[in-house]
Formats: C-alpha cells, sequence, structure tokens
C-alpha cells in the first residue's frame, strides 16, 4: 500500500490549485470590500437609517411697530410604537382619558401592529406634557409647531394662512413662504430590520433651522381700527362686502387691508354659518370665495375717482386748465348716445374746479374727448394703469381696458368718467397716489425686512408733473371742503379726496359700488385710504356713505400717525 | 524479549508524539474560537429576540462541540486503520443515513427539505455523516484496487457509486451542496489516484464549458418556473430579483461592502440586526466581513489555507496510501466547502445552502468535521519522514 511519487505530485498541483482559487476569492473579497464600499455602505445606510422630520418654527409676522401677527405655538403629536408597549391596557386607558377619545378607537390603533401609528395630532403642549409623565412604554410625545393667528381674523386676507405641514397657502404666508419657512432639521436613527431603533447607536441630528420673521407694514391698530370701521359700515349698510386700504402714498406701504367679512385665520376652512353647498366642489368655490383679497384678487368699474386721472392728464397735457368752464345741461351727445348726468336738471356753468367738485360727467365726458384717445392710452402707459402694481400678494388682477383699436368716441366718454373698463383697487389707489404725491409711481407692498433682507421697491417717475400734482391736491381739497366729498371732513385737518358712485353690471339692476379716496393732509400728503363698499342698501352715493366712512377713519388716525394739523 | 518488545512500543509512542500535527490541531482550535466569538456576535441579537436568551445558539454549539470532542479525542486514539475493516459497509451506512430521513417518525422537514432525523433531544444532518463516510470507503476502494487504479474506467466506477450517493442526497434531501461536495471530494480523490492528468483536466474543462454555455443561455430568460433556474437569474442580477431570493444575496453584499479595509469592529454589524435572515448559517462570513473588513476575512481564509497545507502536508506524509487518501478526501472536503460558501456569500456563483465550516453554526457539521480531523491526526502521528 505504498503511495507513488505521482500522487505526492498530484496533491501538490491540487494544492496549488486550490490556493489559485483561493487568491481569486480574497480578490474578490477585495474588490467588493474596496471598489464597491462606497455603493454597498450606502444602500446599507440607506436600509437602517430612519428619518424623522424635525419642522423647523415659522418665522414670525410681525406688524410695523412689532406686534406678533402670526406666531407658533408647540403642539404634541402623539403616537404609539406596536412592538414596545408592555401594557396595551394601560396605554389606551390613559391615552382614552387625555385625549378625550373613546377607548375603542384608541384600541383600535394600539392593537395595529404596524412600525409606528398616530393616535392624534395637534395635541396642546400641556396633554402632551401630561401623557409624557406617565412614562408609558411605546407612547411617543413629538413636539411639533403650529401655525397661530393671535388676532384671529385680524388682516386674514392679507396674512393667509399654513397648512398641515406648515407651508403658506395663501397671502404672505405663500408669498415669503422662503423667507418664512425656514430649514426642516432631521432625526436619522439606525434601525433594525423591524424598523426599531437601536439603543446603542448615537442619533445622528441635523437641527433644524428657524424661519425668518417677516416684517410687514400694517400697522396692527390701524387695521384694527379699519377693520372695525368696515363692520360697522357693512352692517349699518347692510353692503355685501367693505374694504378699506390705508397707505403711504409716498413709498407705497401699507398700513391697513381691511377685506370684510374677513375669516378665521386659525380656523380657515370653516364656513360662515348658513353657507349651503352640494358637494366639495362647490364648498370649495364657497371657500374660495371667502378667502378672497378683493382689494387685489377682484376688478371693479371705478367710476367718478378715475376722474382724476382724466383730470390731471388734461392739466399735464395744458388741454384744460382751471380758467376753463363748462355748462352742464343735465346730458352730453357724444355721437348719436345721450349721455347723461347723475344730476338730470343739468349742473349749468361750472369752472373747471367746480365740474371735478361735481363730479359732472358731461364735463369730464368734454375734458376726455379733448385729451382724446392716443393720448389718453398713452398715459396708461406712463402713469402705471395698465397691468398689475406689483403688490406682494398672490393673484393680483390686471386692469380690464379696452383694446385701443376699438376705442370709439363713445368708449373715450365713458372712460373719461370711470366707466366701461374694470380696475383693481389697489391700482386705483396707487394711481391716485401719483397723481397727488408729485408723480412718483410707487409700488404698494407690505413686506418690510425678513431676518438681513431688507425688501426694495420700485418707484418710477410718472408722466404727471410735481406742478400739475400741486394743482390737484388743491382741487381735490377742494371736493372736501367744498363739492361731493363734504362727509370725510376732519376737524382741523385738510383732507384731500374723490367720490364715486358705479353701478354694477348688467346696468339698471339696482346694484352700486360706492368709494371715496380720500388723502391728508391735502397739501403734503402722508397717508391715502380708500373705502370701497360693495352692494350697500338704502343711500348708494359714494360722498354719503363712503366718505364719512374715511373721515372717521382719519380723525382717529391722523393723531395716532402724528400728522400736523 | 520483552524488554524489546517494550522499548519497540515506547519509541513507536514517541516517534506518534513527534509526528502528530500540532499545527492542524492548533489551526482548527483558533478556528473553532472564531466560530464561536462570531457566532455569538452574529445570532445574539436575533436569539435575544426570538429566544429571549442572547446565548441559545451559542449554547446549542457548545454541547454539539462537547460531542464532537470526545469524537475527537476517539478519532485521535485509534488506529484509522480501524475505519479500513468496516470496508464497504461505509457505502451501505451512507445510503441508509440519506435515506434515513424517510422513516416517518425519524425525519424531520425544515424549509420543505427533509434533511433531518430526530434522535430523542438530537436533530442530526445525516448528510454530514455522508461526506466524511464516503472519504474512507473511496479511500479503502482506491487501497482495494491497487494498480487498478490507474484504469480509467474503474474511475468511472468510483464516480459512479459516489453520483449514486449524490443523487441520493440531491432527491432525497432535497441538498444540492452537499451532493456536489460529496461528488466533488470523490473527483479530487480520483485524481490524485490515477497516474493521468489529461482525462481530468478535460473533463474539468469540458464541465466549465458547459456551465459557460448554460449560463450564457439562460442570461436573457426571466420567465423561467423553475427554482434552480430562477435561481441562477437571481445570481446574475441580485439587486432585480431582490423580492424572490436575490434578498438575501443583496444584504450579504451590503454587508460585505460596508465593512471596508478594517470593518465595522467585532460585535457592530448592522447587517446582522435582522437584515440578513438566519446569518449564523450559510451567510456568517458576510458578517465577518462587515465587522472584521478585509484584513479579517482574508486572515480567516490564510487560516483555511494553512489548515490545506497541513493536510496536504500529512497526505505527502502518511505511512501508507489509505491515510493519504483519507488525507486528500478531508482536504478536498474542506477546500470545496469554503470556497463554495465564500463564493456564494460574494455572489461569485448562485446561492446554494453551504456552510462554512468550523465557523457557521451546525451541531452535526462540527462534530463529523472534528471526527474526520481526529482520524487525520491520527494518520499524522503515524506519518513517516525520512531523514
Amino acid at each position: 500500500m505504498e503511495q507513488k511519487i505521482y500522487q505526492k505530485k498530484k496533491i501538490l498541483v491540487l494544492m496549488i490549485t486550490f490556493t489559485l482559487i483561493f487568491v481569486i476569492l480574497i480578490v474578490r473579497l477585495g474588490y467588493l470590500m474596496i471598489f464597491r464600499a462606497d455603493y454597498y455602505s450606502q444602500k446599507a445606510k440607506d436600509l437602517h437609517e430612519r428619518e424623522r422630520v424635525i419642522k423647523a418654527a415659522r418665522g414670525r409676522i410681525l406688524d410695523r411697530n412689532g406686534v406678533v401677527l402670526a406666531d407658533n405655538k408647540t403642539v404634541c403629536t402623539i403616537s404609539v410604537i406596536h412592538s414596545q408597549i408592555t401594557d396595551a391596557n394601560e396605554v389606551v386607558r390613559v391615552l382614552a382619558k387625555e385625549l378625550s377619545m373613546t377607548e375603542d378607537a384608541v384600541r383600535k390603533k394600539v392593537e395595529r401592529v404596524s412600525s409606528i401609528e398616530k393616535i392624534k395630532s395637534n395635541v396642546s403642549k400641556e396633554i402632551g406634557d401630561a401623557i409624557r409623565a406617565y412614562n408609558l412604554a411605546g407612547v411617543k410625545v413629538d413636539e411639533d409647531y403650529k401655525r397661530y393667528y393671535v388676532y384671529d381674523e385680524l388682516a386674514s386676507k392679507v396674512l393667509g394662512f399654513t397648512g398641515g405641514d406648515n407651508q403658506g397657502i395663501l397671502g404672505l404666508e405663500v408669498k415669503y413662504e422662503e423667507y418664512l419657512s425656514g430649514e426642516a432639521g432631521k432625526i436619522l436613527t439606525l434601525t433594525d430590520s423591524r424598523g426599531i431603533e437601536l439603543d446603542f447607536s448615537r442619533e445622528n441630528r441635523i437641527e433644524p433651522e428657524a424661519g425668518d420673521d417677516l416684517y410687514i407694514s400694517i400697522d396692527y391698530n390701524i387695521q384694527t381700527y379699519a377693520q372695525q370701521l368696515a363692520y360697522t359700515t357693512l352692517e349699518k349698510k347692510q353692503a355685501k362686502a367693505v374694504s378699506i386700504i390705508v397707505m403711504n402714498p409716498n413709498n407705497g406701504e401699507i398700513y391697513a387691508m381691511a377685506n370684510v367679512p374677513e375669516y378665521n385665520l386659525n380656523d380657515p376652512f370653516t364656513l360662515p354659518e348658513g353657507s349651503i353647498f352640494n358637494n366639495e366642489t362647490e364648498k370649495y368655490a364657497l371657500l374660495n370665495n371667502m378667502w378672497r383679497n378683493t382689494c387685489v384678487n377682484d376688478t371693479y368699474e371705478p367710476g367718478s375717482t378715475f376722474k382724476m386721472i382724466t383730470a390731471s392728464i388734461g392739466l399735464e397735457e395744458n388741454i384744460v386748465s382751471l380758467d376753463n368752464s363748462y355748462t352742464c345741461p343735465g346730458y352730453k351727445m357724444v355721437e348719436d348716445r345721450r349721455i347723461r348726468c347723475h344730476k338730470t336738471q343739468g349742473h349749468g356753468t361750472q369752472t373747471f374746479a367746480q365740474t371735478l367738485m361735481n363730479s359732472c360727467n358731461p364735463a369730464f365726458i368734454e375734458w376726455g374727448l379733448r385729451v382724446g384717445t392716443d393720448r389718453f392710452f398713452e398715459y396708461f402707459d406712463t402713469m402705471g394703469i395698465n397691468g398689475k402694481t406689483g403688490i406682494d400678494l398672490p393673484g393680483e388682477a390686471a386692469t380690464i381696458m379696452h383694446n385701443k383699436k376699438n376705442v370709439g368716441q363713445v368708449e373715450l366718454a365713458t372712460v373719461s368718467f370711470g366707466q366701461s373698463f374694470q380696475i383693481t383697487p389697489i391700482q386705483m389707489l396707487r394711481t391716485t397716489a401719483s397723481i397727488i404725491n408729485g408723480g412718483k409711481i410707487v409700488t404698494p407692498h407690505f413686506a418690510i425686512s425678513s431676518g438681513e433682507k431688507t425688501f426694495l421697491y420700485n418707484t418710477k417717475d410718472s408722466s404727471i408733473s410735481e406742478e400739475t400734482s400741486a394743482t390737484m391736491r388743491s382741487l381735490l381739497e377742494s371736493v372736501v371742503s367744498e363739492g361731493g366729498g363734504k362727509l370725510a371732513q376732519v376737524e382741523g385737518y385738510s383732507i384731500g379726496g374723490k367720490t364715486a358712485t358705479s353701478e354694477k353690471l348688467p346696468r339698471g339692476n339696482g346694484k352700486y359700488i360706492a368709494s371715496f379716496i380720500g388723502f391728508a393732509p391735502a397739501n403734503n400728503p402722508q397717508v391715502i385710504a380708500m373705502c370701497i363698499i360693495d352692494e350697500p342698501q338704502g343711500v348708494y352715493y359714494g360722498g354719503t356713505i363712503a366718505a364719512p366712512v374715511i373721515g372717521e377713519l382719519f380723525d382717529n388716525i391722523l393723531p395716532y400717525l402724528e400728522i400736523e394739523k | 524479549m520483552v524488554d524489546k518488545e517494550k522499548r519497540e512500543k515506547i519509541k513507536r509512542k514517541n516517534k506518534a508524539k513527534e509526528n502528530f500535527d500540532y499545527a492542524l490541531l492548533l489551526i482548527i482550535v483558533i478556528l473553532i474560537g472564531i466560530g464561536f466569538v462570531m457566532l455569538y456576535s452574529t445570532s445574539s441579537y436575533t436569539s435575544q429576540l426570538e429566544y429571549g436568551d442572547s446565548f441559545y445558539y451559542v449554547k446549542k454549539l457548545l454541547i454539539a462541540l462537547a460531542v464532537a470532542l470526545v469524537g475527537l479525542f476517539f478519532t485521535v486514539k485509534i488506529d484509522y486503520h480501524f475505519w479500513f475493516r468496516f470496508k464497504w459497509l461505509w457505502y451501505i451506512a451512507s445510503v441508509i443515513a440519506v435515506l434515513s430521513v424517510m422513516i416517518p417518525g425519524l425525519g424531520k422537514t425544515v424549509n420543505n427539505a427533509r434533511r433531518w432525523i430526530v434522535l430523542g433531544p438530537l436533530q442530526i444532518q445525516p448528510a454530514e455523516f455522508v461526506k466524511l463516510a464516503m472519504i474512507i470507503v473511496i479511500a479503502w476502494f482506491i487501497c482495494y484496487l491497487k494498480k487498478n487504479v490507474n484504469y480509467i474506467r474503474t474511475m468511472f466506477v468510483i464516480l459512479a457509486f459516489t453520483a449514486f450517493v449524490s443523487i441520493l442526497i440531491w432527491a432525497v434531501n432535497d441538498n444540492l451542496s452537499t451532493a456536489i461536495i460529496v461528488f466533488g471530494i470523490a473527483a479530487v480523490m480520483c485524481f490524485v489516484a490515477n497516474k493521468k492528468y489529461t482525462p481530468f483536466v478535460a473533463a474539468a474543462g469540458t464541465l466549465v464549458a458547459l456551465v459557460s454555455v448554460f449560463v450564457v443561455s439562460i442570461r436573457n430568460m426571466n420567465t423561467s418556473e423553475s427554482f434552480r433556474i430562477r435561481r441562477i437569474l437571481v445570481w446574475l442580477n441580485p439587486e432585480q430579483y431582490a423580492s424572490e431570493g436575490g434578498y438575501q444575496v443583496m444584504q450579504g453584499l451590503y454587508a460585505i461592502g460596508s465593512g471596508g479595509l478594517f470593518g465595522k469592529g467585532l460585535g457592530k454589524s448592522i447587517q446582522k440586526l435582522g437584515f440578513i435572515p438566519e446569518a449564523q448559517n450559510d451567510m456568517i462570513f458576510s458578517i465577518i466581513c462587515e465587522e472584521l473588513g478585509l484584513f479579517g476575512a482574508t486572515a480567516i481564509l490564510i487560516l483555511f489555507v494553512m489548515l490545506l497545507w497541513r493536510l496536504v502536508n500529512i497526505a505527502i506524509h502518511a505511512k501508507d496510501l489509505f491515510g493519504s487518501m483519507i488525507a486528500v478526501g478531508v482536504f478536498a472536503h474542506i477546500a470545496i466547502q469554503v470556497i463554495l460558501n465564500v463564493a456564494v456569500v460574494t455572489n461569485t456563483i448562485p446561492n446554494t445552502g453551504i456552510t462554512l465550516p468550523f465557523i457557521s453554526y451546525g451541531g452535526t457539521s462540527i462534530v463529523f468535521l472534528l471526527a474526520e480531523m481526529g482520524i487525520v491526526l491520527n494518520v499524522s502521528s503515524q506519518c513517516e519522514y525520512k531523514e
């Protein structure tokens, strides 16, 4: 049974062969563990790490004096981790008691086999702390931020609100999302294959970065007062809606923008009582309507306030002068159309200033026809009337003006006294501001600063000169002191302004919009305000119902703004 | 005379002590030691969850190790020629062992495979015994054939008999990997016993060619229903077939890849936390890679190469052909099993359930492995080294 030499040789051949295979395997291992290491360890990491998002605190919104309008409050999310619960009955009992839920509802969730089950979110911090104090195994209390609007309805249509993930949905909240939202943080924890967090692994935490506070031009006091005034007017006139805008005419900062009825920002999805809808689509249509900022999102026919524009173009172009006069017979024929004055018996002979004070339609048709279509449209551009104002709210509507080609004498006549086209209230206000501030087209705005950033806005020169502007100021002062705007007078202050009453389309339905734009002090305007009353019942003249609103407003805010008498 | 006989005996004993392969024993001890450390590291978390005892697998294997050490003691002591006496009975025993799983009340089915027999508190995998028995019977048969061993047709006889057992293991136990190992052992032993090279090289070449053609031909298949073919598809593209078996392979690769050069450190594997199912069995090498890195894994592979080298040394210097062939058989067993295991874990070949000798969890495996080592150590103690 002696073994042979060749067998020893074969054994060595075997050894060498197998050793070679081992070398190949080690090379393969080296390839996997060095060259593919990044790829596989990343994949493994993705598999092992559970990511929990920590919401960032949203930046607050503060008024021009630092009054907090939109804040955050800490809320808690209560959830259970099925596999970590030791005493399910106790968990059910405590959670049902503290969260005022039925035991059945809680039990259903507690007994569900899932990695993590949410019991209730947006629980107040007090209740969250109370639950945490029980120290129940498997119950997790996560803190979270929720947007909180300190004054519920205040400036609701300006501020807008946020959604479930604290993302801006409407108004300034969505416009300044990038400043307010901040950077969400993350908690990365290692888990085993069942998703259970591992005790020994260090939590990898990326802290959230809070959003920047947003300072806006709204003045809490003025806004509150304007809103109260609007509500009072709404009730007194049984109107559909009342809007009041208060702005600095020299830089476009908006002190107040009230659109009543406002809605509760802390509960934006609840329609007013008595709302009727058949399905979700209809409900959303109603909600959208409730959230609309009519000053910015909707257009209206401005009516007589637009005569300020016709007058200033005429003065600027030297087509009319203060020496001109016009005799109003109560109507004016334009081509074959007889356009009536609101005073059917006629105003008789009036100076230029008187035509404005009386808001005489035939006179302004005369001035408008003198200006002519070409010049009118040229001024629409140079005064910034066409298009949008660029206000920092989403969804601004643009001016709806005739196509120049289609403007005949009749159209020109109606445009001259502010009919047959549509414009947003904010555009009307901004244009009026440019007429009285010496010819500057400002950008109406809210945001002043956020974090390090100070917002800058364009101011363009209008084609209205300082001289025309001065003339207009004194003319408009006389409208309030002697003309149709008398009710806007404020003891001790010089007020300028213009009234308007426009009949809503279709004509003859008895629905009106009464409005008034006023500014003070008349010779050196520091504040401009507008009141629009939509569908008032009873008396509907702007001079009768809208002018006194602005008068009352000025009576209160002019001393507050420390504007000299 | 009596004195002379006594002196001879003492001389033989001294010689046995001198030749006993302590290096081989040391390597075995080290591998088993590493095995236990890695078994605890790999299984403690999941066994704590499943059985409430992080030492569950370690304890079970310690009991098996105690049995195995008794076996080792006896096999080291008993002259290996003792096993020669049973001749072809080893073969009969192998066939019976494979078939024993079919005996009602004895066989046990785990994961749809009949691989176990239950004897009271013991669970035994008969296929592990078959490896040892086949090594001995083939070694005996080669000695029995004497010069006829150089005929190719006698090789065919050996391989045919082995193939029968392999097919039985495959068909009855549904254990393709053990079938391959048994046949591989026989092929290696035939290669060493026979004078010729060409037939073996030709056979190996043909095999490689056939496998390559097969793999290339099914490469573009993706609708096959066959379990084996799907396994090959999973191997070719584990990420695409993650839901049907590629999962385990991918998890193994994640473990290996995230180990890097030096590993995460002993006990720090994440993949063992349930991501790799039953990581203590076939996939333990991937956890070694993750925790000990390329260096640790290579060190273990080098330990195996050293073990193989000791076996080669014993095979070359064995006193007779029987001892030499047993050493060759054990060599083939360890080499094939380690290579297949590492190749599976690194996704170099398709997944077949193969354990890593001495390190993977497995009671029957450690008992018969140490029995094999005992016999080889006895061979080593009778080696003759020419001056």
